[in-house]
């Protein structure tokens, strides 16, 4: 197991021999996540480097026209969003896997689910949220009419985790594989098309100016679903990958 | 728990039991199959306002509820793999996704044959159909999966856990003509309800359900056998049987 992550690893087993709170659980491993992610910089910042290529190849590849860039903004955003989160999810549970600490993860007597959450939170919080945050510039640079620049905010606030969520289950299935990257877009497309469907539709709605209560809301049902669901599911395909 | 279920537990007797059911199965899916065919394309009357090209109907439908059936099937026998480590559940979870995988993509096929001369199109992105595509996506996925992890059991749960994962697109599919306003047209058959055609429309339809099922129940039966004879290569029983074939 390499130093820079053992420290981290040491302190969450501290927590654990000690205290069984849920709680605690959640915010060390949050902790131990966002501090591994903030030592390997470069990983953080090229999936929204990539966010930012993808956008760039449609002006290029389509037209420059803004009329019609206009009109395919919404979907574009979404779609490099998802293929930029697509991107930094097999390395989520790989380095782990690696260095032998998911078999201590697992092996500890905490209940999995909190762990797994809090690794999704955190991942999402280097993904997702970043991404979130700079859909406006690209939102800028492909034309989206002012008006859809808060459905698009808030769509992507509610749907991205929702993504790293169910990228998580494909992630854990296949961190056993020595290659699981082509794999996980294979197994976690499908299921990520929902969550684009009303996406884009709750931009579509603000660009006109329609209400975009109900998308969100379906965005945010979907979202309850995956935080009750997905790690059941995320933590069971962890414990088949390991012992396989 | 009753007793057969255990017994299905057990290989050997999975694969007697099936060899007995077979025939029986093989014979009632090519009588329905062709009943079915030669009703619904030769004599059930054509339709008021579609003519003859509505008669795909008698393909597309049952090709549609196997690959809607077929995942459960896959799904429902994942869990019981996952939950009682059964072996042979987890090979008719194997099984059944190539087989659901073909009839999905013999539904995206046929449908798009008969959206070209009904709609105009050979494919519109309308609820049911995208839908209709995911499943084949999913189906593809677990293929994809299965083939990638050496180890067969661990394959077999990994696939389980994501068929069963996969399993919310099913209620999506089966009320996407329902809630959204589609082109697709609303379900044929319902329990509660008289399906809106004549019977002499619907009677060869519903011979060809009963009879695809069937010809699910072949093909499932006709692939476990090779998968447990595969899996149980060094059983002494598949020896015998192999020895008594040979001599």
């Amino acid at each position: 197991m390499s130093e820079t992550k053992l420290q981290p690893l040491a302190e969450l087993q501290q927590i654990e021999n000690a205290d069984y709170r849920p709680g605690k659980i959640f915010i060390a491993t949050l902790k131990r996540e966002l501090q591994l992610a903030l030592r390997r910089r470069s990983d953080l910042v090229n999936p929204l480097i990539f966010f930012l290529m993808v956008a760039t190849l449609f002006p290029l590849g389509v037209s420059p026209e803004p009329t019609i860039l206009a009109t395919l903004a919404p979907g574009v955003v979404w779609v490099a969003a998802l293929l930029s989160t697509l991107l930094a999810m097999d390395s989520m549970f790989r380095s782990d896997y690696e260095d032998g600490s998911l078999e201590q993860i697992l092996l500890s007597p905490q209940p999995l689910f909190v762990v797994v959450l809090g690794k999704v939170l955190a991942h999402w919080m280097m993904t997702g949220l970043p991404l979130t945050l700079m859909a406006p510039l690209i939102a800028v640079m492909l034309f989206l009419p002012a008006e859809g620049m808060s459905g698009l905010m808030l769509s992507l606030l509610i749907g991205t985790p929702t993504l790293s969520l169910v990228g998580a289950i494909g992630a854990a299935l296949t961190v056993g594989l020595r290659k699981g990257g082509v794999l996980i877009s294979l197994l976690v497309l499908p299921l990520y098309i929902p969550v684009l469907i009303f996406g884009t539709a709750a931009v579509e709605a603000a660009v006109t100016s329609l209400p975009l209560a109900g998308h969100l809301a379906l965005l945010g049902a979907l979202l309850a679903l995956g935080i009750a669901l997905a790690p059941i599911a995320i933590a069971a395909a962890l414990r088949i990958s390991v012992s396989g | 728990m009753p007793r057969w279920f255990y017994q299905l537990a057990s290989p050997r007797w999975c694969y007697q039991i099936t060899g007995k059911l077979l025939p029986g199965f093989a014979i009632a899916s090519i009588l329905l199959i062709v009943i079915g065919t030669v009703w619904g394309l030769a004599f059930a009357p054509p339709d008021y306002q579609q003519g003859n090209s509505f008669r795909i109907i008698y393909l597309h439908v049952p090709a549609a509820y196997m690959a809607q059936s077929i995942y459960m099937t896959m799904a429902l026998a994942g869990a019981i793999g996952l939950i009682w480590k059964m072996k042979v559940a987890d090979m008719v979870a194997k099984s059944c996704a190539p087989i659901g995988a073909s009839l999905a993509v013999l539904a995206l096929a046929t449908g798009a044959i008969w959206g070209k001369p009904t709609w105009g199109s050979w494919w519109v992105w309308d609820a049911r159909l995208t839908s209709m595509l995911i499943l084949l996506f999913l189906y593809l996925g677990i293929i994809a999966l299965n083939s990638a992890i050496e180890s067969e059991s661990t394959a077999a749960q990994s696939t389980a856990v994501l068929a069963l994962v996969g399993l919310v697109n099913i209620p999506i599919i089966k009320y996407s003509v329902d809630w959204w306003n589609t082109l697709h047209q609303p379900a044929t058959f319902k329990i509660t309800a008289k399906p809106a055609m004549p019977p002499d429309m619907w009677i060869p339809l519903l011979i060809l359900v009963i009879g695809f099922y069937c010809f699910f129940a072949v093909t499932l039966m006709m692939r476990l056998r090779n998968e447990i004879i595969r899996r149980e290569r060094r059983a002494s029983w598949v020896r015998e049987l192999l020895m008594q074939q040979r001599g």
